[in-house]
């Protein structure tokens, strides 16, 4: 059980020393896939909850094909924003691939279907019991997935911490788009990975145990400030 | 956004940004040029050195992706990196007949060698050829670990059983066994399964998990592994920053690269040697 003690202690070094390089790594990881938690969100929220109230032909199909796509491979993701960004792709032109916002494009389109798909069955649920009610008081649908959305937000939280947690913890897709290029594109998983890959095995896990404590602490706050406007409400 | 939940988070997370160092992407007169390049010059740190002694040289930074050789010429197919530093000698002088790069220069050499467990099961410590020593695997069916990967390794390993007469395509999953990933993921596994692999010594240097690997074959000419530099062609690729590159190129066929490869240790060892032989060349080509 050496290896426990190890990584610990690897973790422990990073943090008390301030290694400059973590804090590049950590605030790198946080700006990609908090951006990717906004655009998730923007998109997502608003489509899962029409999808949600709205009833058309094919909806159970698109409803089928939302949530397998919460499954989307990550590396799949990764090949698929590589051939929109390389040069002979169709966005080529921007030169965007290797820097953090290719990175920020991929993990968009990997967790925008968990955000949408999760806010689809919530507000869907929601529409269940109070769609009457919205309707006598002559809410349309945009007022009615607006009204739904505020109501169920501290469920909606859990949404976009899935989809949240599913971008930090991520390797697949960045690696490919991002290159892990040192200071530049490279954020905690690709840095685990090269470490893996050098043999540096406690080094590796005792980043591991750092991207555990973030993502507490993320979900802890998110957790806190539930609570809090719980209360207030 | 209709929920007030949101902005909250999305304030929350901005503050946690707000620590951040500088935005790198926010300096768009900052000149970098893209490298495409391989694990093992990566992993070994070689390159992080040269870019950093270049970069307070000229100013030029050079950003690397570390990819096996297939991949890193293919990016530099499609344009995508500026310049490649790669190291399979046909798939380079191949890439420069395509039109793809304008000239290839010799940079550096370092070695591969068969590393195995101590016991030696295909007794090839007392062979002293890489084909011997592969005949002697494939004669007593030991765990041999291939990339598998189309890395220069990889390619490498290729031309090694080809000249040996033997094809172990057929046996893969069986003693043969390929990882399809880098070198460093290589021998991770061929640590753990007590296998024999073949690896660059820069990687194996490199590497802090060897377990009970040794190196039993070295030294055989043909193990030996010269890396060339390629300027991705402007004729081809109008975006590519071929003047940045050659910039690249000539600071490291000069004095002052050609050392500083030279002088650069892992655990007290020298990785790789420059090539001296090209370093008067590139200056003429630029004309």
């Amino acid at each position: 059980m050496g290896w426990i003690g190890d990584a610990l202690a690897a973790a422990f070094e990073l943090i008390v020393g301030g290694d400059p390089e973590l804090g590049e790594i950590v605030a790198l990881s946080l700006r990609v896939s908090g951006t990717a938690l906004l655009v998730s969100s923007v998109i997502g929220l608003p489509f899962g909850a029409l999808l949600g109230i709205v009833r058309f032909p094919g909806r159970r199909g698109v409803v089928i094909v939302l949530n397998t796509l919460m499954g989307l491979p990550p590396v799949v993701v990764g090949l698929g924003v590589l051939l929109l960004l390389s040069r002979p792709g169709p966005l080529g032109h921007l030169g965007l691939l290797f820097t953090p916002e290719a990175m920020m494009i991929a993990q968009s389109i990997l967790i925008t279907p968990i955000v949408a798909a999760l806010t689809r069955q919530t507000i869907e649920d929601a529409f269940d019991e109070y769609g009457e009610q919205l309707r006598s008081l002559g809410a349309g649908r945009l007022r009615s997935a607006a009204t739904l959305l505020y109501e169920a937000r501290f469920t909606l939280l859990t949404a976009v911490l899935a989809g949240f947690g599913r971008a930090i913890a991520e390797v697949g897709a960045v690696q490919i788009v991002g290159g892990n290029i040192a200071h530049v594109t490279r954020i905690m998983t690709t840095t685990i990975a090269l470490d893996t890959n050098r043999g540096e095995f406690a080094l590796a896990m005792g980043l591991g145990i750092i991207l555990l404590l973030l993502a507490l602490a993320i979900v802890g706050s998110a957790e806190i400030l539930r609570g809090v406007a719980n209360r207030a409400a | 956004m209709s929920s007030r939940t949101f902005p909250i988070i999305a304030l929350a997370i901005a503050m946690l940004f707000g620590c951040s160092p500088a935005d790198e992407t926010s300096e768009p007169e900052a000149v970098f040029i893209i490298l495409g390049s391989t694990t093992s010059t990566r992993d070994s740190g070689l390159l992080a050195d040269l870019t950093e002694r270049f970069r307070a040289r000229t100013g030029i930074e050079v950003r690397v992706i570390a990819a096996g050789t297939g991949r890193a010429l293919e990016y530099g197919r499609r344009g995508d990196v500026d310049m490649l530093l790669v190291h399979h000698r046909p798939s380079e002088d191949a890439f420069v007949a395509e039109g793809y790069a304008p000239y290839r220069r010799d940079l550096m050499y370092n070695d591969f060698v068969i590393v195995g467990p101590p016991d030696d099961p295909a007794k090839i410590r007392g062979t002293s050829t890489a084909t011997d020593a592969l005949a002697a695997i494939a004669a007593s069916e030991s765990p041999f670990l291939s990339r598998g990967d189309d890395s220069g390794t990889h390619k490498k390993e290729h031309g090694l059983w080809a000249e040996a007469g033997i094809d172990p395509g057929p046996h893969s999953g069986t003693w043969y066994r390929e990882t399809g990933s880098g070198m460093g993921a290589t021998l991770n596994v061929a640590a753990e399964m007590a296998a024999y692999t073949l690896t660059d010594r820069g990687t194996w240097l490199a590497s802090a998990n060897h377990q009970d690997l040794e190196i039993l074959l070295e030294g055989d000419p043909p193990l030996r592994n010269p890396y060339g530099l390629l300027p991705i062609d402007p004729e081809r690729h109008p975006h590519v920053k071929f003047e940045a590159a050659e910039t690249f190129i000539h600071w490291l066929l000069s004095d002052e690269g050609l050392d500083a490869i030279d002088a650069f240790k892992v655990r007290g060892e020298q990785l790789f040697f420059a090539d001296r032989s090209d370093s008067g060349g590139a200056a003429a080509v630029s004309d």
